[in-house]
C-alpha cells in the first residue's frame, strides 16, 4: 500500500503521544474503536477556564493511517475552543492526509474521538456546575 | 538503517535459485534445447537423459522409485492432480467424502471445495491449538465413504510437522487414499516413501532453491495408485500429465534436490542455531506468543504474535526486513490468517503475527539486526498503543465494553 508523505511523516514522527491526568476536571477523554476491528484511539484534551484547548495527547492502536489521523488532530485541536473542535469533520482529516478510500474510516474514528473527548469534558463541567 | 536492502526472511514464500542450480539449467535453455519427447534424434535424447537424471535425484531425496515421479508445474498443480485425480478415479468404488485439515494450503482447500461443488462432501478437521492433528479425531472423521485424505507434511505458515506415518497408517486401515502436500518439507525434514504409508505426495522446486514453475507428484506404484489425468494431450508422464516437459526447469529441480539431499543435515543444524537465536532474542520482548508447536516444527520457521500491536502498522515498521504477515494489509477488511484462527488465536493476536522464515543464505548478522529492529519498533508502537497502556495498568481488555464500529 502506498502511503502519502503526510501519513508517513505522522507515522514516523507522531506528535503529542501520551496521556493526560484523566482525573483532572479540566481533562476530557475520548476512547473509540475496538481491538477486534483493528483500531482503538484514545484522545485526551485539556481545556482551560476560557474553554480553549490547551493541550491534546493521543494513543492509537491501529494502522499507519489511524496513527496519522489521531496525531494530526492533536495538532489541530490545540488553541481551538471546544465548539470549534466539535465542528472538525472527518473529510478535512482525510483530505489533509490524502487518505485512500479504504482508509476513510480512520478519519471517521478520529472525528469520533474528538466528539467523545468533548462530550466527556462537557459532562465533567456539568457535574462541576451542579455539584 | 533505511539505506540497507531489506533482509530476506521469507524463505517459506520462495527461495532464491542456488547459483549451482542456475548454472546447471542454462545449457538446457540454449544449447540442449531438444524436446525430451523427441525419440528420433540426439537433441531429444540429450534432453530426455537430463530429465531422467533429474527424476532420479527427486526420487532419491524422498526414497521413491524414479518411475513414481510425475513432473508438474508446481505444488499447486500437483495438489490438484492428486486430489481431483484420485477422488474422481476411486469415487465410484469407494465413495465421495474427502477428509482434510482446516490449516492446509489454499491449493488443497480450494481444490477440495471445487470437488464439493461437483458433488463430493468434505470434512475440514480443526487441528489442536498447537497446529498438530489429533490422531483420534482424524480417525473419527473418516467415514465409510471417505475416498481420500489430504494432510500437509509441513505447514507453510507455522512450520509444524504432522505425524504423517501415523496418519497414513490410519488411512491404510480404512482403505483411504492418502495424499500429502510436501511443498514446504523437502530439504527440511527427512522423507522416506519406501517406509511412509503415503500414496501421493506433492513437491515444489522453488521452496528448495530450485526454479519457480516446476514441481512433481509422487504416485505410488506398490500398491499402485491410479489417478485421472487433469491435463490431456500427448500422453506425457505415462498419461498422467500431458504437456512438453520444461527440460531446464526439471534439470534445476533435480539439481536443487540433489544439493538438498547432500547438505540438508548440515544446513538444518546451522539454520536451527539461527532460528533459536532469533526466538530467544524476540522472547525478551514482553507479551510475545509463538504460534504453533515448537518441538514438532522445522527449524526454518518462526511465527510469532506481538500482543497490543496492530498488524498493519507492524508491517510498516518492519519494512527493513522482508517477512510475511498474517494480515492482508491492502484491503479495508483486514482478514486475519485462517491458519492462526484455526489454532484458536483471537483476532488481535492473529493480526499481529509475523512469519520469519530462515534459509540457506541467512547470516547471524541478519538475525542480530532483526532482533534489534523488532525490539525497537515493537517498543515504539507499544508506546503509541492505548491497549498496551491498559494492559500495563492491569485492565482486562476482554472485559472492556468496546464501541465496535
Amino acid at each position: 500500500m502506498a502511503y502519502s508523505d503526510k501519513v508517513l511523516d505522522h507515522y514516523e514522527n507522531p506528535r503529542n503521544v501520551g496521556s493526560l491526568d484523566k482525573n483532572d476536571p479540566n481533562v476530557g477523554t475520548g476512547m473509540v474503536g475496538a481491538p477486534a476491528c483493528g483500531d482503538v484511539m484514545k484522545l485526551m484534551i485539556k481545556v482551560n477556564d476560557s474553554g480553549i484547548i490547551e493541550d491534546a495527547k493521543f494513543k492509537t492502536y491501529g494502522c499507519g493511517s489511524a496513527i496519522a489521523s489521531s496525531s494530526l488532530v492533536t495538532e489541530w485541536l490545540k488553541g481551538k475552543t471546544i465548539d470549534e473542535a466539535y465542528a472538525i469533520k472527518n473529510s478535512a482529516i482525510a483530505e489533509e492526509l490524502a487518505l485512500p478510500p479504504v482508509k476513510i474510516h480512520c478519519s471517521v474514528l478520529a472525528e469520533d474521538a474528538i466528539k467523545a473527548a468533548v462530550a466527556d469534558i462537557k459532562a465533567k463541567q456539568l457535574a462541576k456546575e451542579t455539584a | 538503517m533505511s539505506e540497507r536492502q531489506p533482509i530476506y526472511l521469507d524463505y517459506s514464500a520462495t527461495t532464491p535459485v542456488d547459483p549451482r542450480v542456475a548454472e546447471k539449467m542454462i545449457p538446457f535453455i540454449t544449447e540442449h534445447f531438444g524436446n525430451p519427447a523427441s525419440r528420433s534424434h540426439p537433441f531429444g535424447w540429450t534432453a530426455e537423459k537430463a530429465v531422467e537424471i533429474a527424476r532420479e535425484e527427486v526420487a532419491k531425496l524422498v526414497g521413491a522409485d524414479p518411475r513414481e515421479i510425475v513432473w508438474t508445474s508446481g505444488a499447486t498443480e500437483s495438489n490438484n492432480l492428486a486430489i481431483k485425480g484420485a477422488a474422481n478415479f476411486y469415487a465410484a468404488t469407494k465413495g465421495k467424502h474427502i477428509l482434510t485439515i482446516a490449516t492446509e494450503h489454499k491449493a488443497v482447500i480450494d481444490t477440495v471445495r471445487e470437488l464439493e461443488r461437483v458433488g463430493f462432501t468434505a470434512t475440514y478437521l480443526q487441528p489442536e491449538p498447537n497446529g498438530l492433528v489429533d490422531l483420534a479425531k482424524f480417525k473419527a472423521a473418516i467415514q465409510p465413504d471417505t475416498v481420500l485424505a489430504s494432510v500437509m507434511l509441513v505447514n507453510n505458515e507455522i512450520g509444524v510437522i504432522q505425524d504423517i506415518e501415523a496418519l497414513g497408517n490410519i488411512c491404510r486401515e480404512n482403505n483411504v487414499v492418502f495424499h500429502v502436500d510436501a511443498a514446504q518439507a523437502t530439504g527440511k525434514v527427512a522423507i522416506n516413501l519406501e517406509k511412509l504409508p503415503v500414496d501421493l505426495m506433492s513437491f515444489s522446486a522453488h521452496k528448495t532453491y530450485g526454479p519457480k514453475g516446476v514441481g512433481a507428484l509422487y504416485v505410488r506404484r506398490k500398491p499402485r495408485i491410479r489417478i485421472e489425468a487433469q491435463m490431456h494431450g500427448g500422453g506425457h508422464e505415462r498419461g498422467m500429465r500431458s504437456g512438453t516437459l520444461a527440460t531446464h526447469q526439471i534439470v534445476g529441480m533435480g539439481e536443487a534436490f540433489r544439493i538438498a539431499r547432500e547438505e540438508m543435515e548440515f544446513e538444518n543444524a546451522r539454520i536451527r542455531k539461527l532460528r533459536d537465536k532469533l526466538l530467544h532474542g524476540l522472547q525478551t520482548i514482553e507479551e510475545t506468543y509463538v504460534n504453533g508447536d515448537l518441538e514438532h516444527r522445522i527449524p526454518h520457521n518462526l511465527n510469532i504474535s506481538f500482543n497490543y500491536v496492530e498488524g498493519e502498522s507492524l508491517i510498516m515498521a518492519v519494512k527493513d526486513i522482508a517477512v510475511s504477515s498474517g494480515s492482508a494489509c491492502t484491503s479495508a477488511s483486514l482478514e486475519p490468517s485462517y491458519v492462526l484462527r484455526a489454532l484458536g488465536r483471537n483476532d488481535e493476536l492473529a493480526h499481529s503475527s509475523i512469519r520469519f522464515s530462515i534459509g540457506r543464505f541467512t547470516t547471524e548478522a541478519d538475525v542480530d539486526y532483526t532482533i534489534e529492529l523488532m525490539k525497537s519498533k515493537i517498543g515504539k508502537l507499544r508506546e503509541l498503543s492505548p491497549l498496551w497502556e491498559m494492559f500495563k495498568d492491569g485492565i482486562d481488555l476482554s472485559k472492556v465494553q468496546w464501541a465496535a464500529h
